[in-house]
């Protein structure tokens, strides 16, 4: 039987791998959407902020479909594996990661990148004092990613299918326990994953009230 | 003279809106020149183009005689720096907002600290290097954002509306700044504003723009010794009275605004005038005077408001008056609400527009 720990492990390391691989293209469009003008720029958003509500099991249905052994990616052998579920994951909270970055870069006072300029700044230099300017701002798209990868359920349970020492997390753990009327762990791994979830939320606010300049 | 600063026929427009309309203008240097005009006239944007900030959509500009294009817009921003009118803070500290601009520099450590502590004396903020500079308020904002630019030691200065929406005490501290940086370093400085008694006391040259034209250019005696209708149409200018002028045998006229009050004024001319005297040229007495000055009005001191080391007084003499004057001398005559008092100004005081 394998311990709570390990489980625990096996989730943080499953969705962290999941927010990893999507701020690494997450953060560059939402950067892109937030700085440049560009024609087609409010399409691209509008569709980042409606996908903000993407239901996991029709992403998980749709990945399925991808990755099973008759499907186009089928030959890659990714399902019931922990990177199936990343994948799946980073694709769920991609639009979160973007508009969160969009939207705080879009909060930055306009004058900040003029205030750069005329203090002697280039064009890029300009930017990357808007970017330091949503610090703040990077640190919240990556916490509201990670912890809406962590708590679903949908992905999963559909791509990794709760298999005991390889794909099972607190989520999978937890809804699969219930259901065999197992009540003790189950609610020992909730109480885990809100602390999870909050511990995250607390270490931000905390860095948040960091002078943003300091390592500058 | 050397200008610093020349642009010509430029034209900026945004969409259908023409925010600059063929502007010409030399600014020469080491003055302190003033873009004089009401809100919405164009001062921002021609200030942003001479900043490098912003592109016109047509003319040029010229930089110390060498034309400022694509490859030389670099060296525009890195000798001159501008102020806005609505302040601009990075979210850090005072310290590191004023450094910003030394390290891109390239200034060393012990360098930056000694120009930011010189930058915060020259504003009269001492010790403020930790506070964080979204923090202050509003006046110490601005004179951190001066001292931003003050630290750069750079040759062109650029203030829009530097003074907008402060108190007494924060507007003389930054006026004193601006032409210190003026007297003392030479540097030149362009400064936009509505307010015509800023210009008039701190700058050399002046230029009115109205609706993104230059309607009026000269120094500053020749703007305001003789003020015209498009600048009396924005000036907040007080004492405005208009009335029946009736020329008189001396060679000067007679202007009836009402009331019983016949202003004498150095013109020669019939019919209906408007006319103003400035608040600062109206010498107040507890006694009639025997002078030279051909208008003297007995009033009541109608109001009394406080602007620090001045006093504006309102003295109703059959019309409003708005006068200036000392706190000493206001202390000194003992004046109240309700105060006898004697109003009397040159006839060349008397301003016809």
């Amino acid at each position: 039987m394998e311990t709570i720990l390990e489980i625990t492990l096996r989730s943080i390391a499953i969705s962290g791998t999941a927010t990893l691989l999507s701020a690494s293209w997450g953060v560059p469009i939402g950067i892109l959407l937030g700085l440049e003008r560009f024609r087609g720029r409010f399409i691209v958003k509008g569709l980042f902020n409606a996908l903000l509500g993407l239901p996991t099991v029709t992403l998980g249905l749709l990945l399925y479909l991808v990755l099973s052994r008759a499907g186009p990616l089928g030959f890659l052998h990714l399902l019931y594996t922990p990177l199936a579920i990343s994948i799946g994951q980073s694709i769920l909270i991609t639009p979160i990661m973007v508009s969160f970055v969009t939207n705080s870069i879009e909060s930055v006072e306009p004058e900040i990148k003029d205030l750069a300029k005329t203090l002697g700044a280039s064009e890029t230099q300009a930017s990357l004092a808007v970017l330091r300017e949503t610090k703040s701002g990077f640190l919240l798209a990556i916490t509201a990613s990670f912890s809406r990868a962590i708590a679903e359920l949908g992905i999963a349970l559909m791509l990794g299918r709760n298999l005991v020492g390889k794909t099972r997390v607190l989520t999978t753990f937890i809804a699969l326990t219930t259901d065999t009327g197992d009540f003790a762990p189950a609610i020992a791994l909730g109480v885990i994953l809100l602390m999870i979830v909050s511990a995250v939320s607390l270490t931000i606010n905390f860095l948040q009230r960091h002078d943003s300049w300091s390592r500058a | 003279m050397e200008s610093s600063i020349e642009v010509k026929d430029l034209t900026k427009k945004y969409g259908d809106i023409t925010a600059l309309d063929n502007v010409n203008l030399k600014v020469n240097r080491g003055q302190i020149f003033t873009v004089i005009g009401p809100n919405g006239s164009g001062k921002t944007t021609l200030l942003r183009i001479i900043a490098g900030i912003e592109e016109p959509t047509s003319g040029e500009m010229y930089f110390n005689g060498v034309r400022v294009d694509k490859d030389s817009l670099s060296d525009v921003r890195e000798k001159g720096t501008m102020v806005f009118q609505r302040t601009a803070l990075f979210n850090t500290t005072v310290q590191k907002n004023i450094a910003y601009g030394l390290k891109l520099r390239g200034y060393s450590k012990k360098q930056i600290e000694a120009q930011v502590k010189d930058a915060l004396s020259t504003v009269k903020l001492e010790g403020y290097e930790k506070r964080w500079a979204k923090k202050l308020s509003g006046g110490e904002q601005q004179r951190v954002s001066l001292a931003m630019a003050l630290a750069l030691n750079t040759e062109l200065l650029l203030l829009d509306e530097p003074t907008a929406n402060l108190d007494p005490k924060n507007i003389s501290i930054i006026e004193e700044t601006i032409s210190w940086v003026n007297r003392e370093r030479g540097t030149t400085v362009i400064m936009a504003t509505h307010n015509m008694f800023q210009a008039e006391t701190l700058t050399h040259r002046t230029a009115l723009l109205l609706g993104g034209k230059i309607m009026q250019m000269g120094t500053t005696q020749e703007i305001f010794g003789a003020p015209s209708k498009d600048l009396a149409s924005f000036a907040r200018l007080e004492n405005v009275f208009s009335g029946n002028s009736t020329m008189l045998e001396e060679g000067t006229s007679v202007i009836d605004v009402g009331n019983g009050l016949q202003i004498e004024a150095p013109i020669k001319q019939t019919g209906k005038v408007t006319l103003f005297v400035r608040p600062e040229d109206i010498i107040l007495s507890a006694k009639p005077l025997t002078s030279s000055a051909r208008n003297m009005f007995r009033g009541r001191v109608a109001g009394i408001s406080d602007l620090g080391s001045l006093v504006r007084l309102r003295v109703d003499a059959g019309k409003e008056f708005v006068v200036q004057i000392t706190k000493r001398s206001f202390v000194e005559m003992g004046l109240n609400l309700g105060s006898e008092v004697y109003l009397v100004f040159k006839a060349s005081s008397v301003h016809v527009v």
